[in-house]
Formats: structure tokens, C-alpha cells, sequence
């Protein structure tokens, strides 16, 4: 009986733990493609030192739309 | 601008995967948008502060952007005259995307201006009457 509601426990915690990872995971792929008229594109990520200047605007592009 | 608008709804409805689009002019100001117009100015903002920003990271001019984000995904296209800027779900087939909103504005490029079209006058009702019915025309006298 302990066995099984600790077993339980730990699903339930180690699924949060999932969620949260995944969570943080789809978080740090935030980034900005830009496409340039030479045909050059630049990858902004996040952590590079212009990309907030850039996801800023664009999360409220997306705020707007969705109201 | 209705020109503008169908363009948007032709897109939206071959697009499954944009939520939400916006045309503008090179200031900001809407021309048509598939949301009210409180939120097509909120958006119009964004994406124009958006272009504006990215198009100073290089010397080459930007021509489209797309930004993938947590909850789904900006794009921004641009032609000589207009931006176009949708909104899609999370992980969206990005050239499909790029390639719906360019031929949106393509369209919207080729599309003819509008101009009201003047007023035709009615036509004036002429009585005629038949040839037959008339006296033969008199030879014009070329002696004098």
C-alpha cells in the first residue's frame, strides 16, 4: 500500500519536473530569423546581446492579435 | 482598401495555419486586417517597431523576418509599398507561411487602383427615322 502511493508520489512529481523542463526548454528556443535582400538570413537566439530589443516587439505582435 | 481586404480574407481562408493578419503602409497606418481595428493598430505598431529594429542590424535591407516564440509564431513581410504581418500557432510551416503572405502581397501590387469611375451621362434618345422613308438628298449644285 506504502509502496504504491509512493510510487504515485514520485509520477506526479517527476512529471511536473517534466513540465517545467519542457516548459524552459520551448522558452530558451525564443529567436528572431531575419532574411535579408542579398539572400543572407541571421538567427537572433536569446542570450544574444540584440535579441530581447527584438522578441520584445515581437511577443507583443502576438499579445495584440490574440487580444 | 476592399481590394486589401479580400486579399486578406483569400489568405486566411488557403492559410489554415495564420490566426491573425495585418496589411500596412510604410508609416504603420492599416489598410486592412483580419482582427477589429483596436487590435489591427496594437499589431501595426509591433510589427512596424519589429521591421524597424531588425532592418538596423545590417547594412542589406531586410525584406522578411519571422520570429518563433513560446506560445506561436510573428512574421513580417515587406514590398515597395506595404507590410504584411501574421500571427500562426506554435511551429508552423515556415515557408508555406512566407510564401501565403508574399503572394498576398503580390496580389495586392498587381490589383488595379481604384478609381471611382465617372458618371456616363445617358444616352441621348435620337429619332430617326429610315431611309427609306425619307426624300433622296438632293446632289449638292458643285457649279457655283
Amino acid at each position: 500500500m506504502r509502496a504504491g502511493r509512493a510510487l504515485a508520489v514520485g509520477v506526479a512529481v517527476g512529471s511536473a519536473a517534466g513540465a517545467i523542463l519542457l516548459r524552459r526548454r520551448a522558452r530558451s528556443r525564443d529567436r528572431v530569423e531575419l532574411y535579408f535582400d542579398d539572400g543572407s538570413l541571421v538567427t537572433v537566439g536569446k542570450g544574444a546581446p540584440d535579441a530581447e530589443r527584438l522578441l520584445s516587439p515581437a511577443r507583443d505582435l502576438l499579445a495584440a492579435a490574440r487580444g | 482598401m476592399a481590394q486589401t481586404a479580400d486579399a486578406l480574407a483569400h489568405l486566411t481562408e488557403i492559410s489554415s495555419q495564420i490566426d491573425a493578419a495585418v496589411v500596412l503602409d510604410k508609416e504603420g497606418t492599416v489598410v486592412a486586417a483580419t482582427v477589429d481595428d483596436e487590435r489591427a493598430g496594437r499589431m501595426a505598431g509591433a510589427a512596424l517597431e519589429l521591421f524597424r529594429r531588425a532592418d538596423e542590424q545590417r547594412e542589406q535591407e531586410l525584406v522578411q523576418l519571422d520570429a518563433a516564440l513560446e506560445s506561436g509564431s510573428v512574421f513580417v513581410v515587406r514590398d515597395a509599398d506595404r507590410l504584411i504581418a501574421a500571427t500562426t500557432r506554435s511551429e508552423p510551416t515556415v515557408g508555406l507561411v512566407f510564401y501565403d503572405l508574399k503572394s498576398c502581397l503580390r496580389s495586392l501590387a498587381e490589383a488595379p487602383t481604384e478609381k471611382p469611375k465617372p458618371k456616363r451621362a445617358p444616352a441621348k434618345r435620337r429619332t430617326t427615322t429610315p431611309r427609306s422613308r425619307t426624300a433622296p438628298r438632293k446632289k449638292k449644285d458643285e457649279s457655283g
